[in-house]
């Protein structure tokens, strides 16, 4: 078996963004969707993890606990603005909210 | 040992997050993105990130998909999807530019031209992020954005209380009574 790059993560990591990232273009539930922002978030968790393993540095480590504060603080305002939606539209369909459309 | 480690949850998570996108019942993308968190502290465990790992599984795997899952079970599950297009093609052109990045991301792994590694100084050492090495550096030299961060963490909670807290419903209701 061959060692493992650095760099392989790295790709792991890219294919997982763009999976949440073609998530977050295709699908219309705002659940998924969230999840898709979470998923593009944890995959650049890793990013960070392997290039601070490649850099020798350990700032790569602490970035990914700021990522995953402002990730926790997102969900829990963006479940609470769902959870609101929802109690006004029955539905957590995104197409539906066209009020603030220009 | 690690390669192998490296396919095994690398396809746990790379199924866990296609799950995610391509699931109907939000309760099984829920668990999808739970298996490739799972699959992610692994690979932080490799990379020596301990309690990065730690807290993975604590916080999002523990706190953030709770959280999902019990929103989900507020407004329920059992709604089709609408899939009608407002833009046209968008779904399509969406998967096939992401096929296509996804594709060039692998050949910047396969080939060896773009690989990053060079530009990392020679004979880095892996860092262990032990719970001492991550807090000397988090109360030394991160101290501000921590800081920064606390003050982020208190104004969510407050949102998210006022927004789940005062409803319209609510509102209403506090009005008639007035």
């Amino acid at each position: 078996m061959p060692d493992v790059d650095p760099s392989w993560y790295l790709g792991l990591a890219a294919v997982l963004f763009l999976i949440g990232a073609t998530g977050m273009l295709t699908r219309r539930n705002a659940l998924i969707m969230f999840m898709s922002v979470e998923l593009m978030l944890n995959a650049v968790n890793l990013t960070f993890v392997a290039a601070g393993r490649a850099y020798g540095n350990l700032d790569g480590q602490l970035a990914v606990f700021f990522v995953l504060v402002v990730a926790a603080a997102e969900v829990v305002v963006g479940l609470a603005i769902i959870v609101a939606v929802f109690q006004k539209r029955v539905s957590a369909n995104v197409d539906l909210l066209s009020e603030l459309k220009g | 040992m690690e390669a192998v480690l490296f396919m095994i949850f690398g396809v746990v998570a790379v199924v866990g997050a296609l799950s995610v996108i391509l699931a109907k019942n939000p309760v099984y993308a829920a668990l999808g993105l739970m298996a490739t968190m799972f699959a992610l502290a692994v690979f932080y465990v490799i990379n020596l990130a301990h309690l990065v790992a730690a807290v993975q599984v604590i916080v999002y795997a523990g706190a953030v998909m709770t959280l999902f899952l019990f929103v989900i079970m507020l407004i329920g599950v059992d709604r089709a999807e609408d899939t009608t297009e407002t833009i046209r093609y968008q779904r399509p052109l969406a998967v096939g530019v992401g096929l296509a990045i996804v594709g060039l991301g692998i050949a910047a792994v396969v080939s060896d031209e773009w690989s990053w590694t060079p530009l990392a100084p020679a004979g880095a050492v892996a860092p262990n992020g032990t719970m001492q090495a991550v807090a000397e550096q988090l109360f030394s030299s991160w101290a501000v954005p921590f800081e920064a961060v606390s003050l982020l963490l208190v104004v969510a909670s407050i949102g998210a209380i006022t927004l789940a807290y005062y409803l319209p419903s609510r509102r209403r209701k506090e009005d008639s009574d007035a």
